[in-house]
């Protein structure tokens, strides 16, 4: 499948896997992602496990359970079942500004071109967009506003402390 | 007031073109609507009964005459000749063509305007008191942390699909609230320090109208200045985490605050801040004072405190003159100055309307009586607020000119009325001919004049834009069964009294809620204790039952 990632059209290999989807039986090294629920109830099979694993977080869920896990997840991929659902964003900028989390974290679901600005100042560098929708008109929807008034993952202060004479 | 500099200008500048292509997007096809409107609710772009309505911000409600003059060009050149000033201090327009949307947000760019924000689940217009800057009783200005406010809010990543819509307002005048800031998600006041220091704000969360009316709660009673952004982000952060999603009606902090209880979100919001406080968003002294200094007093001249011209025109012959100094004009700090408001009530027209020659003579009044500033007011009205005493009778015979003098502030006819089944999708019922009625029915000045200050607030549905639930006397429409009915609610108040009306009785249809409320008036008016009793004094002390037994006699409501 296409994906954003860092500004660039990649391939990605993750399969995301329902609750009820058996890990590849033979052990091939297939990267997948599980919700944040199976990774709590599977976490020793799906560390063996011989491809990649990332965990899928939906907007209700709290961060705590995965922090002790950062480190070891290939990927963090935060669904947004719809649109107008801005959870996600929080979660994004928590796991970055507060959990210091800095693998891929990925936009997944009903993203469109619209929202990209939005949740990359939010700290996500790579986005399954909405089947359907072109990614390579997407692309140029991160750098439509330059003015950026917050800090954000792609800004360490905000415009306060840069304007001239602002003491920094 | 805030000029913009290079990064604000650009801002706007690359939002207009932003649209323009999301508009051609959809034009074209490639978008849905579904898809398209949600972005064209964040730029203030609804599709209403019969055509698009466009909301443009006006921040705090603070124009130039050259902005005014610009909106008077975009009612002229884009709409039928009109604007409609909301109770949020922003202008509608209601029959752009889509088409034209992105050409009038480069109109409004080359004046340091936008519509950003105006409409949508995000962090809408910060509005403020009327008579920021220049009321006596204020403690401080402010419109300086309004504009903080509003960069801080102008597309944050994080909050631009919260729950439900969110408004902020700010007084800086804690003994007259004219802002109504108990009635918004978030209320701030500015307040003395009790140690002595700079002034600091109260917190309060949870304020709301609609079908659910609540009065904001204290959150936090002394928040230093520098804190007041990761404040805010804290509060919005708990709730675009946690407010309700599932049902539209319960999604407003309101909802929020009221099923966790003010303590427990309290808890929620201070281990937010905890985190967050000493960081960032720190607000700086350079900045603030940057900010200020856009808001310096205009070059006054000095004059005499009292000017007597003005009393006497208090007691002059002529009527119309008589009460426009009595209700119009407004106390100021500078001596010899005062501040005026220009009624949008006249008889006859709706309420907060203005054609485009209006908002030219306006602007051209603003330039020659008041260093070329207006404030549009939540109230639906225009104020200059820097006149010198001794030209207001000057200034009420050219207002006079382009009937823009009618002298009703604060009086009866000073209604606040939405734009109702006319042009709304939501709505039950008409509004803006009820209040033209009532504003026909009572024109005579001298009966406004000896009503005193009554406030009354029409709804055309139960959303509320029209604050009826905090008119002293409020008419909320409704439907019932196909036809258009009317709900008289009794009591409310936006003010530092602050009160939820409540609904008399049963409904009147159209023919009848004009007498109705003329039966309400007249039960004041046969049973205050003297003129010094406002209709409000009046109500609290007696209760609803003598105009429940005015209003339905001895008929059981039904």
């Amino acid at each position: 499948m296409e994906i954003i990632k860092r500004g660039e059209i990649v391939t990605s290999t993750f399969v995301h896997l329902g609750d009820e989807d058996a890990l590849p039986a033979d052990g091939a090294p297939m990267d997948v992602t599980v919700t944040l629920a199976r990774w709590q109830s599977e976490r020793q099979a799906l560390r063996a496990h011989p491809g990649a694993v990332g965990v899928r977080l939906s907007p209700d869920d709290e961060l705590e359970p995965l922090l002790p896990d950062l480190d070891a997840l290939a990927l963090v991929a935060v669904e947004f079942p719809r649109f107008t659902d801005g959870r996600g964003y929080s979660l994004a900028r928590l796991l970055r500004e507060r959990h210091g989390y800095r693998g891929e974290l990925r936009a997944v679901g009903n993203v469109l071109r619209d929202q990209l600005f939005y949740m990359h100042r939010c700290g996500f560098d790579a986005f399954e967009l909405q089947p359907g929708k072109s990614i390579h008109d997407a692309l140029s929807a991160f750098e439509e506003l330059s003015v950026r008034y917050q800090a954000g993952a792609d800004e360490p202060h905000p415009l306060f402390r840069r304007r001239v004479g602002s003491g920094m | 007031m805030y000029q913009y500099d290079i990064e604000d200008q650009r801002l706007v500048e690359e939002r207009a073109a932003q649209f323009r292509g999301q508009v051609q997007r959809r034009l074209e096809g490639s978008i849905t609507e579904d898809e398209f409107k949600p972005l064209r609710l964040q730029n203030g772009l609804y599709m209403q009964l019969h055509a698009y309505m466009l909301r443009v911000a006006i921040p705090y409600g603070l124009l130039s005459s050259t902005q005014l003059r610009k909106l008077a060009h975009i009612a002229r050149v884009y709409d039928k000749g009109y604007g409609h000033f909301s109770t949020r201090q922003n202008i509608q327009y209601n029959w752009p063509k889509l088409a034209d949307v992105p050409t009038i947000l480069d109109e409004l760019a080359s004046v340091q305007m936008h519509a950003i924000q105006t409409s949508g689940n995000c962090i809408r217009n910060t509005t403020s008191d009327h008579l920021a800057g220049v009321a006596p009783d204020e403690l401080e200005d402010p419109r300086p942390y309004c504009e903080v406010i509003r960069q801080w809010s102008t597309f944050h990543p994080e909050f631009a699909f919260l729950p439900r819509k969110f408004k902020i307002a700010v007084t800086g005048t804690p003994d007259d609230d004219r802002a109504a800031v108990r009635f918004h998600d978030i209320g701030i006041r500015l307040v003395q320090d009790p140690a002595g220091g700079e002034h600091c704000f109260e917190i309060l969360v949870g304020g709301g109208m609609g079908r659910t009316p609540h009065i904001a709660k204290v959150i936090r009673e002394f928040l230093p200045y520098e804190d007041l952004l990761s404040y805010l982000e804290a509060i919005l952060r708990v709730y675009n985490r946690y407010g309700r999603r599932d049902n539209k009606f319960k999604a407003r902090i309101k909802i929020l605050v009221s099923e966790l209880g003010i303590d427990e979100f309290k808890r929620q919001v201070d281990d937010e801040w905890a985190q967050i406080r000493d960081g960032g968003l720190k607000l700086l002294r350079s900045e603030i004072d940057r900010i200020k200094a856009n808001f310096a007093p205009p070059p006054y001249r000095e004059l005499p405190p009292h000017d007597l011209r003005l009393s006497a025109e208090g007691l002059s012959a002529d009527p119309s003159l008589r009460h426009f100094v009595r209700n119009n004009v407004k106390a100021h700090r500078q001596p010899g100055y005062c501040a005026v408001v220009i009624s949008l009530k006249a008889p006859g027209r709706p309420p907060g309307d203005a054609s485009d020659t209006q908002m030219d003579v306006v602007a051209e009044l603003a330039d020659e009586f008041g260093f070329g500033r207006i404030v549009v007011t939540h109230t639906q009205n225009l104020v200059l607020p820097d006149v010198e005493q001794q030209r207001v009778a000057e200034l009420h015979a050219r207002l006079r000119e382009h009937e823009l003098h009618t002298a009703n502030i604060g009086t009866l006819t000073d209604s606040i009325c939405c734009p109702g089944l006319d042009f709304c999708n939501l709505a039950n019922a008409r509004s803006i001919p009820v209040a033209i009625e009532l504003g026909e029915r009572f024109d005579r000045l001298d009966y406004l004049a000896d009503l005193g200050e009554v406030s009354l607030k029409i709804s055309g549905c139960i959303n509320a834009c029209g604050h009826h639930h905090v008119g002293n006397i409020g008419i909320l429409g409704i439907d019932k069964i196909g036809e258009e009915a009317y709900q008289l609610v009794l009591g409310g108040s936006p003010g530092n009294d602050a009160s939820i009306g409540k609904i008399v009785g049963r409904a009147f249809n159209r023919a009848q809620i004009v007498d109705a409320v003329q039966t309400v008036l007249e039960v004041y008016l046969r049973d205050r204790e003297d003129a010094n009793e406002r209709f409000i004094d009046y109500y609290r002390r007696v209760g609803e039952e003598p105009f429940k037994e005015a209003l339905y006699g001895d008929h059981q409501e039904g």
